[in-house]
């Protein structure tokens, strides 16, 4: 460790503060950081409501195949570890910025948007390969409920990848600012609970579902 | 090219042709008087473009009265239609069309009116109350009022292109899947409600950060004006709620559009998840609803009792209780589904149990007038109003808590009456206390006491007359949604006492809106002379000039008492210190107005499955987000000598006035 590590979002407070009183009343930087981890709440609600469906109609299966016919378990097993190690590059491009080393942190998150889209296409295949086969959402109220929990995850990765590129963007050009910092961060809390959401998703949909 | 819209979607019944023609020339109208006026560009600058939390308020406010009449003029209808359509008469609108009626009437009243008057309201006061100068987000602020706009306009596009949904407010499946309502009606109906909820959330976001973060110094939790905290509680249950809503509207979506078996009929699906979920949102719903309002009495009662507000605790612990309990009490809605006994019996009992904390809040309210001073203003005659309807619909409700009873009156006019009491003599009468006791905050001047006090007897009366028949028919047998009735039920003249109530509703609203247009007419008359504090006022709003500055507070106010103001009229606070600073304050965006735009196109492409349209509106939704969140600086400073002038000007302006 050549460098010290040094915080940008502190010394940037009296540039961009919203008025000269002292805090509570301008850290523009903590009230995004808890309106966003309120907006993840939100969406882990979303998901919450997704998953009592999918309990509940997992046995649905109107006729049509179960879910331990369907899974794959291995496929399943390396969408995991990589969007956990889509996770890891991502908490490293965080450590970078922590150091201001602006290439650094779009070689990382390089790394993560890489990771996060091959997720995404293994999972479209998956779809693709199910819908073929002739196991469609329109198929049973099982299916319907699997495609949607899994799918509305893949939205979400999808959008947090075009988030990424907006970002990589955004530093190639303006660097490590206070605003491009607060994007960051944020970005990083998405990015991660994606990974948590996901990790329920394996566990009750897959793990359970083959057992 | 235009998906399922075709020119016969443009058809319509004679009485909703009237509708489409006045609503038409009212748009041509107003559209024209700003042209004449030359009121354009002042309206882009000062309104459409603000980020400013008052004027979002105002223009909630304003939103509300607009969909309030819509909402009406359906009750209107529906009541003429009962009170005519009897054994061989089959009164002036089709079976058909009744039922898009009150599917209208129920949607624009909850989402249009109750949530506007809810987030108009919380826009206005709370940040004045907690003594900031802004919201959280006030970007996110006007995107959320923005979609909410969108979404109400798409009702009204409704009401002139195609056909509403047939489904009732809450569109049960299997009636509202494809196969049963293959019409746009029940598209009409999610999209609409899925972009005002977007909305809200994103409201609900910015305000609990807001009153979490932004409080002024010495604001403790419970050193807040409990205004405030029934709107934390209110924040909080939309946060939880809405993405419920979000997520079973999308399942919904994806059985219409995708063929998916959620809650049809076939297909392993399951429609007793919808209503499940549905009222796991709607009940918490319902409070988000109420609780504003508990807070604006909580304000008015102790101003005009000239007290402090008695039990302050355990008003907050009882708005708490109430947040957790409405998580529990869903299944109240459906006891009739067919739930155990155990389950119904748990319901049941959760049920009664909020009655307890609502109580409370009545008995805190009676004993802060016990030994009061209390002025017989006409918020604190809503107020009277209030808690009598109130107390009525509550005990009614109670009634209907216990299964036994609601196998009997579940889906019956005792049903609509309990809720009507509810909404109109609890959401509705609140909103017009507030609306009189704020009222001269915003505008310097009050509305006509004289025609508040004939609006309040004709509310009163009207109401009454309107919904108190309602128990006796519901017990009587009557159901709710009901377009026609044989003679031979003896319910005729209760119908006709039910519609000449709405009648003498109908001239209380007339006379609140005519009085608004006479106050402002006669302003210099009803000029609040004390510059800002009208009511011998307790809380922090009332310590700024009428109508605020832009930046509210020129000096940020120091609290270590409930009652701040109060404190510092009686000596046991200091007066503030007189020390200027530069504010900095957010500058005004059309980026929130844009997006409100592109999602009314989207939402209407949806609707009529336009799907070239719908993804050029949502990718330009994207590329407005982007684009906004890819700026830098989005404020700009106000000086000490602006401040200053701002100050004296207001000064001024008072001395002018006496």
């Amino acid at each position: 460790m050549s460098k010290p590590l040094t915080i940008h979002h502190q010394d940037t407070l009296e540039a961009h503060a919203d008025t000269r009183l002292p805090d509570p009343h301008q850290d523009v930087f903590s009230k995004t950081t808890l309106g966003f981890w309120i907006y993840l709440m939100t969406d882990c609600l979303l998901f919450a409501t997704l998953f009592c469906t999918y309990a509940v109609l997992h046995n649905n299966t109107f006729g049509g195949p179960s879910s331990r016919q369907l899974f794959d378990l291995p496929t399943a097993f390396a969408e995991t570890m990589i969007l956990l190690v889509s996770s890891v590059t991502c908490g490293f491009g965080m450590l970078s910025a922590l150091k201001n080393e602006k290439n650094k942190i779009i070689a990382w998150l390089a790394a993560s948007f890489l990771l996060g889209a091959a997720f995404v296409a293994i999972e479209l295949t998956e779809f693709t390969h199910l819908v073929q086969e002739g196991h469609s959402w329109s198929v049973s109220a099982f299916l319907s409920s699997f495609f949607t929990l899994v799918g509305t995850h893949g939205l979400h990765v999808s959008v947090g990848l075009l988030w990424m590129a907006v970002l990589m963007a955004q530093i190639f050009w303006f660097g490590v600012t206070v605003f491009t910092f607060r994007r960051l961060i944020v970005f990083s809390m998405f990015w991660h609970f994606l990974d948590l959401v996901w990790i329920f998703i394996f566990t009750f949909v897959y793990l359970m579902g083959v057992i | 090219m235009f998906g399922k819209l075709i020119l016969d979607s443009f058809k319509h019944e004679e009485s909703q042709n009237f509708a489409v023609l006045m609503m038409l020339l009212t748009g041509v109208g107003i559209i024209a008087l700003i042209s004449y006026l030359k009121l354009w560009k002042w309206l882009w600058r000062e309104w459409l473009t603000t980020v400013d939390h008052k004027k979002i308020g105002v223009m909630y406010i304003v939103v509300v009265l607009l969909m309030f009449f819509k909402g009406f003029g359906d009750a209107l209808m529906m009541r003429l239609q009962q009170a005519l359509s009897v054994g061989d008469s089959h009164g002036f609108i089709s079976s058909s069309h009744f039922q898009e009626v009150f599917s209208a009437h129920g949607t624009t009243m909850i989402f249009f009116v109750g949530m506007g008057v809810v987030f108009g309201l919380i826009n206005l006061i709370v940040p004045l109350q907690i003594g900031a100068r802004d919201v959280a987000f006030p970007f996110l602020n006007a995107v959320g009022f923005w979609l909410f706009a969108a979404a109400a306009s798409l009702t009204m596009v409704s009401l002139a292109i195609g056909k509403f949904s047939t489904a009732g407010w809450l569109a049960y499946p299997p009636l509202s899947e494809l196969e049963y309502s293959p019409n746009e009606g029940v598209d009409y109906w999610i999209w609409m409600v899925q972009i005002a909820g977007i909305g809200s959330t994103l409201a609900g976001v910015n305000f609990l950060v807001t009153i979490l973060k932004m409080r002024c110094p010495g604001m403790t939790l419970m050193k807040m004006p409990i205004f405030v905290w029934s709107s934390l509680c209110t924040m909080a249950l939309v946060v939880l709620a809405f993405p419920i809503l979000t997520a079973t509207l999308y399942m919904l979506t994806l059985d219409r559009y995708l063929g998916m078996h959620f809650f049809t009929a076939g297909g392993g699906g399951n429609p007793m998840m919808y209503v499940n979920l549905i009222w796991a949102w709607g009940h918490p719903e319902v409070y988000i609803l109420i609780l504003p309002i508990f807070g604006v009495f909580s304000e008015i009662v102790p101003t005009f009792s000239e007290k402090r507000l008695f039990g302050y605790v355990s008003m907050v612990w009882a708005l708490i209780m109430i947040t957790v309990f409405s998580f529990i009490v869903w299944l109240h809605h459906f006891f009739t589904m067919g739930a155990s006994p155990d389950v119904n019996a748990f319901f049941g009992i959760m049920t009664m149990v909020i009655a307890i904390p609502t109580g409370v809040k009545i008995f805190n309210w009676l004993f802060t007038k016990f030994r009061g001073r209390v002025h017989f203003t006409s918020p604190m005659l809503w107020f009277f109003a209030f808690l009598l309807n109130f107390t009525v619909a509550g005990m009614t409700g109670i009634l209907l808590s216990s299964p036994p009873v609601d196998f009997q009156a579940h889906n019956s006019l005792f049903l609509i009456a309990h809720f009507h009491g509810m909404v109109i003599g609890g959401v509705l009468f609140g909103l017009f206390a507030a609306f009189t006791y704020w009222f001269p905050k915003f505008t310097g001047f009050f509305l006509d006491e004289k025609l508040n006090r004939y609006a309040f007897w004709c509310w009163l009366g009207g109401f009454l007359l309107a919904f108190m028949p309602l128990y006796m028919l519901g017990f009587m047998g009557a159901t709710r949604r009901l377009d026609h009735y044989d003679a031979s039920t003896g319910w005729h003249p209760l119908f006709i006492i039910v519609g000449i109530g709405a009648a003498v509703l109908l001239c209380g609203a007339s006379i609140q809106f005519l009085g608004l247009f006479w106050s402002i007419k006669n302003r210099k008359k009803n000029w609040d002379h004390t510059g800002g504090d009208p009511w011998n006022g307790r809380t922090l709003e009332w310590s700024i000039p009428s109508p605020p500055p832009v930046y509210n507070f020129a000096i940020i106010p120091t609290v270590d008492q409930i009652d701040p103001l109060w404190a510092v009229k009686r000596g046991q606070a200091p007066e503030p210190q007189q020390r200027h600073e530069d504010i900095h304050m957010p500058i005004n965006t059309s980026m929130g107005l844009y997006i409100g735009i592109l999602s009314l196109v989207f939402g209407f492409a949806m609707t009529w499955h336009i799907f070239w349209l719908a993804i050029v509106g949502f990718i330009a939704i994207v590329a407005c987000m982007i684009i906004r969140l890819s700026g830098k600086d989005e404020h700009e400073i106000i000086t000490i000598a602006q401040v200053k002038e701002t100050e004296m000007a207001h000064l001024r302006s008072m001395k002018a006035h006496e």
